[in-house]
């Protein structure tokens, strides 16, 4: 082995114990405290250093995926700038109305962090969200030229077959048709579940309804479309029965009592402004 | 030493190939090669990992334990598959979601590992660095056979960019879609060793066992 320096008498302490044998306690001992101290700085030196850029494309992720819902995306149209559109507000489900409790800035890492004064319980969960769920949730509103409300982006999630399901729902202002459905994030399996993504599935929801004339929820994710009420169902995906099925679940517990049923009932009713 | 650097860099190509020839790294090949993107990209971080892991193997060999020296490689693997991560998660959002847990899995893809253990351990720094890039590449090149074959048949595209229409956007192409699932890997990359061993006979392994005629009588 060339590459043994000249290592004739070890000087100085570093010396020493470079040249003691490594297989001695006190040189195990000092090895493993050193390295992990090592590897530990520069595995934390990355994630500080590059969490700020990382933050950037969460969000830049997120705001492509609301303007996409919303049909306003446009690759030329700096996302930001896209987005100013759009005025957020936090969200009382239970009451259905817009509440200022809560900070704008802030209310993300508040509901990422689950938060106990956002997060309440659940007794009956269809949606798979593991017992418990937002009770106050960030909703975007986009209005057009005159200041009227045109649509209504709410955020939705709930289980699918491996993975939950992350996404938007927009409706039009009367809080009944729907505009648009997708999901930004999701572990369904590809080319089966993960159809979900697909264009032309997600424009199967455009001008769907919710609700029936009496106000019951209709909306269904189904394999089978009757004659009758085919403004309430979407058809299911092909050879994804279980995503499909937590499809049907998330976007009926969401819209339903539960999840935004007091803001839909406030949209309809035309109090929302 | 025996090598030169440029064999070092072929040999896992073809010849050693760390898929087929010492069948390593099996488990993420399953699961990443369902598209070319996907592949190239965890290709690419194999190929670093494995590169860099080895060099600063090396450079420590000889202050390393016995006792804990697959721990020590596994904290300087591990440290570098985050900082993989890391970056991914900054500089290449899209492909990090796509990818999500399987970067971090590169920490126990049995190829770093093998390398670190069997030869950083033993050879200078700059011989360990050819020689774990040498071995990603190999990986590499094996994710990107087998990614070719499921991505074309299983989604009718190459690198996302469609060559058979498929029936679900109105072409003509009915997708396999066995092949977009990890089983299907196996099937592929069976094919693949095949293939290698036909052509070159000697990579074929010797039986550990021989069946005996035994006489009647």
């Amino acid at each position: 082995m060339s590459d043994q320096t000249q290592q004739d008498r070890p000087k100085g302490p570093i010396g020493r114990f470079l040249a003691a044998p490594p297989d001695s306690v006190g040189k195990t001992v000092v090895v493993a405290v050193t390295l992990c101290l090592v590897a530990s700085m520069v595995v934390s030196a990355a994630a500080v250093a590059l969490r700020p850029v990382q933050a950037e494309n969460q969000l830049r992720d997120k705001r492509v995926n609301i303007l996409q819902v919303a049909g306003v995306y446009d690759e030329t149209t700096p996302v930001n700038e896209a987005f100013a559109n759009f005025e957020p507000h936090v969200l009382d489900l239970s009451t259905g109305d817009f509440t200022d409790q809560f900070e704008i800035d802030t209310f993300d890492q508040l509901a990422a962090k689950g938060d106990p004064a956002i997060v309440r319980a659940l007794d009956e969960d269809p949606a798979g969200l593991g017992g418990q769920m937002d009770a106050f949730r960030m909703v975007y509103l986009l209005r057009d030229d005159a200041g009227e409300i045109d649509k209504v982006i709410l955020p939705i999630e709930g289980y699918g077959l491996w993975s939950t399901l992350y996404g938007f729902i927009a409706l039009e202002e009367n809080g009944n048709d729907i505009f648009g459905l997708q999901f930004y994030q999701h572990g369904e399996t590809p080319g089966l579940g993960a159809e979900v993504d697909n264009p032309r599935w997600k424009a199967l929801w455009n001008g769907k309804k919710l609700f029936t004339e009496d106000g019951t929820l209709a909306i269904r994710v189904a394999k089978t479309v009757p004659p009758q009420g085919q403004e309430y169902y979407v058809d299911a995906l092909a050879g994804a029965t279980l995503t499909s099925a937590g499809v049907d679940n998330l976007v009926r517990f969401w819209m339903g009592e539960t999840g935004y049923g007091a803001f839909l009932e406030r949209l309809k009713a035309g109090e929302v402004d | 030493m025996a090598q030169t650097y440029r064999s070092q860099l072929v040999d896992p190509l073809i010849d050693n190939n760390p898929i087929t020839l010492q069948v390593l790294g099996i488990c993420s090949a399953l699961a990443v090669t369902s598209s070319m993107q996907v592949a190239l990209v965890m290709a690419i971080a194999v190929t670093l990992v494995t590169g860099f892991s080895s060099m600063f193997i090396s450079v420590l060999r000889n202050q390393i334990p016995g006792s804990i020296r697959i721990i020590v490689q596994m904290v300087i693997i591990a440290s570098l598959v985050i900082l993989v991560d890391q970056v991914l998660k900054a500089y290449a959002y899209e492909i990090s979601k796509t990818l999500s847990v399987f970067v971090g899995l590169i920490i126990t893809n049995c190829i770093v590992m093998g390398r670190a253990e069997a030869f950083a351990m033993k050879n200078p720094p700059v011989a360990s660095f050819v020689d774990g890039v040498g071995n990603g590449l190999g990986y590499g090149l094996l994710l990107m056979m087998v990614s070719v074959v499921r991505e074309l048949f299983g989604s009718g595209s190459l690198f996302g960019v469609t060559v058979f229409q498929t029936v679900n956007n109105g072409g003509w192409y009915v997708p396999n879609g066995l092949l977009l699932l990890p089983p299907s890997a196996f099937f592929v990359i069976g094919l693949i060793i095949w293939a290698f061993r036909t052509w070159k006979p000697e990579q074929v392994e010797e039986r550990e066992y021989k069946i005996q005629s035994v006489e009647a009588h």
